[in-house]
């Protein structure tokens, strides 16, 4: 049993070390299957920002990511309180309209969504960016389902004590959701920095590209140098991998509250 | 008489805040995915480039049919989807199973590390696949000097292969997402029941397929309708990994429909057709996982 995990530790691992020790070395020791890291990093570093604009694809993805994953939290959040805190059978039918957008597969609204965002001026824009993605019914069903959890007779004596149903909201909810906001963040975070069809689609201009598109453009040509490619494919991934490592425990806390 | 007529006031009141509170989010997706669905529905029907669209009836629906790569796109799509699918997601139960078990040792770090793939972004890992399987990576590498090849092997421009190679790297950055899930789902199933069951004299498959399995059914329903879901959408594999190559054999769906949208002469009507058909088929598919679930019931 504990050989059965290794062995599948180790292939999961493995591309990844290999990812990193790769991005160490020159292309040519790569090829030639040099597996320790080497002393090639910042020569590789060097090149990387001289054939690509790094800085600018990385700042574009900090900004469309947390922009996003700010907006969606706070919109997927109120909406997921406002279905079961206030749930009645109007709402509840809503909630049951909106879980069937689950179904509803990305490339089917996609030309639509294009046609929209391009008639608005909005190509090549953060909002462009982030206005399919803000409300997803995965995230309300999350909330409403932690939402059950919220203590009503808090609730009660928050109202008697006069604060209104926002500040209920903002100041008691919020604080107490934190493990949900946790993994609602860690997801839409990784879903938001890793997108690539809907970035393709709209950010034909070269200075708003994405780190996963600029990452994409590397491979394009006839000799690939793998040092400077890895390194590349290693800053695209380290965002990703240090949010999921900083909220690990609580992203599979708030996925047991969406499984129940 | 006056205190009740206060309190329906208040419940009104709050009825009223309730769908203030759901209203941005409601409208979001109605805007984002139930309009553009329509649109997309009557954009299908229509013919023509830019803002010359006219109505061309179902051309678009017959042209479908007769398009080759099209056709193709949907073989592989399937392909994915039959070979990936149940591996995963039998692969991730059995992990899943293994890491519940209260006296194992490490659990925590194999948990982290299986899951660890889930980290990278699909273009990063599809890129990282695509150069250890390349002519001159690291497997053709291992492969030729273990002496089992005696030449490298081209992975990627041999049609079968290619496949395989989306398939290993799906299985590789999905099963550990999907074990997340299981291993949520199993915190709900008291461990006694395991305990009970294994004085009783059950074999650890025996507990497996009558109590795991059964008690995970709606998570394992889950996962499946979200899995047949992401494979038939399937893009930055395709894109990255293969190109959709060799000569489209290993294109997807929704490849082939960005490049007749974006990449080709746009041809809008053309792809909002073929991208219904995709919506069709995960309707279909999720209405058949669902109607398998219930009986088993």
């Amino acid at each position: 049993m504990y050989l059965f995990l290794c062995i599948v530790s180790f292939i999961s691992v493995f591309p990844l070390y290999w990812m990193v020790s790769a991005s160490t070395n020159k292309s040519a020791e790569v090829i030639s299957g040099r597996l320790i890291p080497g002393t090639y990093f910042i020569e590789n570093l060097k090149n990387l920002l001289t054939t690509q604009n790094i800085g600018r694809a990385l700042g574009n993805s900090f900004k469309y990511s947390i922009i996003l994953t700010v907006v969606s939290l706070v919109v997927c959040s109120l909406a997921g309180y406002g279905f079961e805190i206030y749930h009645d059978k109007g709402k509840d039918t809503v909630m049951s309209i909106i879980l069937l957008a689950m179904m509803v597969p990305f490339v089917a609204t996609m030309i639509p969504l294009f046609q929209m965002v391009s008639k608005a001026g909005w190509l090549n824009t953060t909002i462009g960016f982030i206005l399919p993605t803000i409300s997803t019914p995965f995230l309300i069903m999350m909330f409403r389902q932690s939402a059950r959890s919220f203590p009503h007779d808090i609730m009660e004596a928050a109202r008697i004590d006069g604060l209104s149903e926002l500040r209920i909201f903002f100041q008691m909810f919020m604080p107490t959701m934190r493990s949900t906001y946790a993994a609602a963040m860690t997801i839409t975070f990784m879903n938001a920095w890793n997108s690539y069809l809907w970035p393709k689609v709209i950010m034909t201009d070269a200075t708003s590209q994405t780190m996963p598109m600029v990452v994409a453009n590397l491979t394009e040509g006839y000799v690939t140098d793998y040092g400077m490619l890895m390194l590349a494919v290693l800053i695209c991934t380290l965002p990703t991998a240090i949010v999921f490592f900083c909220l690990q425990n609580a992203f599979a806390e708030g996925i047991t509250g969406a499984v129940k | 008489m006056s205190k009740s007529t206060k309190k329906l006031t208040l419940s009104k009141k709050h009825n009223l805040t309730g769908w203030a509170f759901l209203a941005p989010g409601a409208l979001l997706i109605f805007i984002m995915s139930f309009i553009p669905m329509i649109r997309a529905l009557i954009l299908s029907f229509k013919a023509g480039v830019g803002a010359n669209m006219n109505w061309c009836g179902i051309m678009n629906y017959t042209r479908m049919f007769q398009d080759k790569v099209f056709i193709q796109s949907i073989k592989n799509t399937f392909f994915y989807l039959i070979i990936q699918v149940p591996v995963m997601l039998i692969f991730a139960l059995i992990l899943a199973s293994i890491l519940n078990n209260k006296d194992l040792k490490f659990k925590g770090l194999f948990r982290t590390m299986i899951f660890l793939p889930c980290a990278t972004s699909l273009v990063a890992y599809a890129i990282i696949f695509r150069s250890l399987f390349a002519n001159n990576g690291l497997v053709n590498l291992v492969l030729v000097n273990l002496g089992i090849l005696d030449q490298p092997y081209s992975f990627l421009t041999n049609t079968t292969s290619a496949r395989i190679v989306i398939v290993i790297a799906l299985l590789w950055r999905w099963t550990g997402y999907n074990m997340v899930f299981y291993l949520s789902g199993l915190q709900n199933i008291e461990y006694s029941v395991y305990e009970a069951a294994k004085i009783d004299g059950a074999s650890a498959v025996q507990s497996f397929f009558r109590i795991t399995v059964p008690l995970l059914k709606p998570t394992i329903l889950l996962t499946a309708i979200m899995s047949t879901n992401g494979t038939l959408q399937l893009f930055d594999e395709s894109v990255n990994l293969t190109n959709g190559g060799p000569a489209n054999t290993s294109i997807t769906m929704s490849h082939y429909i960005y490049d007749m949208s974006f990449k080709f002469v746009p041809n809008f009507g053309y792809s909002a057709a073929m991208s219904f058909l995709i919506l069709i088929l995960v309707a279909i598919l999720a209405f058949l996982q669902m109607k398998v679930g219930d009986k088993r019931d």
